[in-house]
């Protein structure tokens, strides 16, 4: 079957610093795939590069049969892909609704408008609380809710999550794991960064492992737990 | 008293102006980091506009809508041909590219229209005077504050409750992400500068109203007064502009009506040392950028 997302040899370069050396990847339909890595190994460089945010040295993405490498940012959510930055990066100084208004900018469709305001709001109730807080105002956990649900509010059917988990409570990490499940059953394919690797590998489909910006081992992540490359890659042993 | 009153009636139509034009420079800065010198020749235009008419005879009802759609296209214009191929560029070689702008601009106006100052007929209307409470104001004044007043409320609706409007304040904070959303970077940027050119073409109708004439360099010294504006409101930061206006306003009519003759020499430096000690005390001007100050933490 056709991936619905996917790379090939993908290189992203900062001057003279190469990121991303030649990483492929695919995401089938309906799956929740993760990369895994130490810091600096390329995975939000990926990310990055492929919603247009970081220039494309080399290399391809497809997404949906169609050639998006190097596309402008602005033309990914009306086609159905979005990312949920890294260190959330939500609208500060605009209102929680605003936020989410924004989000839906790509949806020109009444019904399909209201749809994804309902979906957030019953996924997020407490976004529904505070919709008129500026979101510069909320906790992280909130503002990470926030981050999610304004990416959603595009309807998309790929969403790029990165380090969803980042900084916050146990509890609220149990919530956002619970979360990708969720989107899963909701019809959402995911590609997740994740630092937490022991929970995402709990819910994650496939997994690709990477080194300074390599891909040095791919599988479920069964297979992955067994092999000792997973230490390797974080303790940055060769 | 009646003369503070007066003065103070004074300060707001002159700051009201000012205000209307750092807005304009805020808008642009606060979503690509340009600080646009050229907007005082799109006040130029707006004036020239307006004088054009007049010669026409051009009902001065018709001309006003004429003269704001030539500064809102101008900048826009602007926008496309000047400021777009260097948009990824350093904020240093934008700045550089606006003056080149406005200088051409310049040149053009001295060459193909006069170097001097020429008249623009107004309708006598504006040059009477009104009484309201016991006070003597003139038609101008009033209507410069009336239309200052307008359009704030206006503008203030619009970044608040307009789907574009809310785009541009979300561009300003984070424009990467902005653009995420499926928020299209040439529709914002393209968007402040219709905004800009509205604000410099309003302002340029004020200005010209008070003064009856138009000359190559019109725009040059407002427009420098409003960027001075904009630093002391906070620069990025648009209800910063509006108060770094109305504050700038109030402190030259001031000085101007109550320093004792033999001081009026030094009323420019004084009035910039104002400016530089409300600086000393709240650096990143009276209403700072939401923006910026994130960016420093």
């Amino acid at each position: 079957m056709q991936p619905l997302l996917s790379a090939k040899d993908l290189h992203v370069r900062y001057g003279a610093v190469e990121a991303v050396r030649g990483v492929s990847f695919e995401l089938q339909q309906g799956e929740i795939v993760a990369l895994l890595g130490a810091n600096g190994a390329g995975k939000s460089s990926i990310m990055n590069a492929i919603t247009g945010l970081v220039p494309t040295a080399s290399g391809q993405v497809m997404f949906d049969g169609k050639d998006i490498t190097g596309s402008a940012p602005e033309s990914l959510a009306p086609a159905g892909l979005t990312l949920s930055p890294e260190g959330r990066r939500v609208f500060g100084t605009l209102s929680v609704a605003d936020n989410l208004r924004m989000g839906a900018f790509a949806l020109t469709d009444k019904d399909a408008i209201s749809a994804a305001w309902d979906r957030v709001y019953d996924l997020f109730p407490i976004l529904r609380e505070r919709k008129d807080q500026y979101a510069g105002t909320l906790s992280g956990g909130q503002q990470q809710m926030l981050a999610v649900g304004r990416a959603l509010m595009s309807n998309p059917r790929v969403l790029l999550l990165d380090e969803p988990s980042l900084g916050l409570a146990p509890l609220i990490v149990d919530q956002i794991f619970d979360l990708i499940l969720k989107l899963r059953d909701q019809g959402v394919t995911l590609l997740i960064v994740e630092q937490n690797v022991a929970k995402t590998l709990q819910v994650a489909d496939r997994a690709y492992v990477l080194v300074s910006g390599e891909v040095v081992e791919q599988g479920k992540p069964s297979q992955l737990s067994e092999s000792g490359t997973m230490q390797d890659a974080y303790l940055g042993a060769n | 008293m009646d003369l503070f009153l007066q003065q103070t009636v004074n300060a707001l139509a002159l700051g009201g102006t000012y205000a209307l034009l750092a807005l304009g420079l805020a808008v642009v800065f606060s979503i690509m980091g340009l600080i646009n010198f050229a907007h005082g020749e799109l006040m130029t235009i707006a004036g020239y506009v307006l004088m054009y008419c007049g010669i026409a005879g051009v009902s001065f009802v018709i001309a006003v809508p004429l003269a704001l759609t030539a500064s809102v296209l101008a900048a826009v214009a602007m926008e496309r041909i000047a400021f777009r191929p260097v948009r990824n560029g350093s904020g240093a070689t934008m700045l550089v590219t606006s003056f080149a702008v406005a200088m051409i601009l310049q040149v053009l106006f001295q060459n193909l229209i006069s170097t001097r100052s020429q008249p623009v007929l107004l309708p006598a209307l504006l040059s009477d005077s009104v009484r309201i409470f016991g006070m003597v104001i003139g038609v101008n004044k009033l209507a410069a504050i009336v239309a200052t007043v307008v359009l704030l409320v206006f503008l203030d609706w619009f970044m608040k409750h307009q789907k574009t409007g809310i785009a541009m304040r979300a561009a300003a904070e984070d424009f990467a992400i902005a653009r995420l959303m499926g928020i299209k970077a040439n529709t914002v940027i393209a968007g402040a500068f219709a905004l800009s050119g509205l604000l410099a073409g309003v302002a340029a109708v004020l200005w010209v109203s008070q003064r009856a004439s138009v000359d190559p360099l019109m725009g040059f010294m407002p427009v420098l007064k409003a960027f001075i504006a904009a630093i002391l409101g906070g620069l990025g930061s648009l209800r910063g502009a509006v108060a770094g206006g109305f504050l700038l306003g109030f402190i030259e009519i001031y000085l101007a009506a109550f320093l004792p003759p033999e001081m009026q020499e030094f009323r420019d430096p004084i009035g910039l040392g104002i400016v530089v000690l409300v600086l000393l005390f709240r650096p990143n001007g009276l209403i700072p950028s939401a923006t910026l100050k994130a960016e420093k933490v």
